[in-house]
């Protein structure tokens, strides 16, 4: 149970490396070269846009469930602008709308 | 703009993503469970999520685990779901060039998809908290750790998280998140094309590739539409 294979470390380490190398090498690469206007504008549109590259398939997965709990926590976290109080919205909106 | 490094921001970093680690935690419990039942022990499966930190690429690595291990594959498939992680860093750039090498790549080891979504929408209220990246992927990188170890010690004795409501918290998180980063009707077309596209990527790319096309592809909208 607590044992640690030698291959299996290696493996994980190679893990490691190939995952580290990807999360500071946006960085790393951008305090290289100088960017356009164009290009920073690019940046300032990113992060939205990655935000709904990673939710909207999740959802395009669901139902009329999902769907509606996460409208209700769009409009509670639009209003509030409290991550916890929308959280605490949406899983209570999700179990009662799939027990439906 | 200036952008601090304060032990007050780890603080409210860590707070502030309490509650997404324990949703995190979630999925920390199925992986060591799925770990276990491919072969990995309790250490092992700890310890690649106290290293790797990258939940999606570990739960298909412990898909491909096999006797011979697939090494190579292991390991080629983690870079290719992590490239994703390429943008996000660079999307923290604005920021980030004030802080030191030590800060800001001590930071990113701890970046997850939740924290550094987090971390974004606090630094675009003008905050310049730039510890806060750092606190918020320590909450996550504890509970994420901690229910590793719980789920491969219990083994199968876990029934289906999607009982509890649990599979959709990360998908709350998110539309939480993007209602945060909304910046007006100029954000309407890039969004709707990332949404396209990450919808349809998903259906026909392996992996996470969705995610990296959608985000480009919002992107490109966006640069193209500033003329």
């Amino acid at each position: 149970m607590i044992d640690l294979d030698p291959l299996v470390v290696g493996v994980i380490a190679g893990m490691v490396l190939v995952t580290y190398a990807t999360k500071v090498g946006g960085l790393w690469l951008l305090g290289r070269i100088e960017l356009s206007e164009r290009a920073e504008v690019g940046l300032e549109a990113l992060p939205g846009a990655i935000i709904v590259a990673i939710v909207a398939p999740e959802l395009a997965g669901g139902g009329p469930p999902e769907w509606a709990a996460a409208g209700l926590a769009a409009v509670v976290a639009w209003r509030t602008d409290n991550l916890l109080v929308s959280l605490a919205v949406a899983m209570a909106a999700v179990l009662a709308f799939r027990a439906i | 703009m200036s952008v601090s490094f304060e032990r007050s921001d780890v603080v409210a970093g860590f707070r502030t993503c309490l509650p997404v680690a324990v949703g995190v935690g979630g999925y920390g419990i199925a992986f060591g469970v799925l770990s276990r039942q491919a072969g990995l022990s309790v250490a092992e499966a700890t310890l690649m999520s106290a290293t790797v930190l990258a939940g999606a690429s570990q739960l298909i690595a412990v898909e491909l685990w096999d006797a011979p291990l697939p090494v190579v594959a292991i390991v080629v498939t983690t870079l290719v779901v992590n490239l994703r992680y390429v943008l996000m860093g660079a999307s923290l750039r604005p920021w980030f060039e004030d802080l030191s090498p030590l800060q800001s790549y001590g930071s990113l080891f701890f970046v997850t998809d939740e924290s550094w979504a987090l971390s974004i929408a606090d630094l675009r209220t003008g905050s310049g908290r730039g510890g806060f990246l750092l606190g918020a992927g320590l909450s996550i990188w504890v509970l994420w750790v901690a229910t590793t170890a719980i789920g491969a010690a219990a083994g199968g004795a876990v029934g289906n998280p999607k009982r509890y409501g649990l599979d959709f918290v990360l998908t709350g998180i998110f539309v939480i998140i993007a209602v945060g980063l909304w910046r007006g009707r100029e954000d309407l077309a890039p969004w709707a094309v990332a949404a396209g596209f990450a919808i349809l990527g998903a259906e026909m790319l392996p992996g996470r590739w969705y995610i990296l096309l959608g985000g480009l592809a919002g992107c490109l909208v966006a640069v193209i539409r500033h003329d």
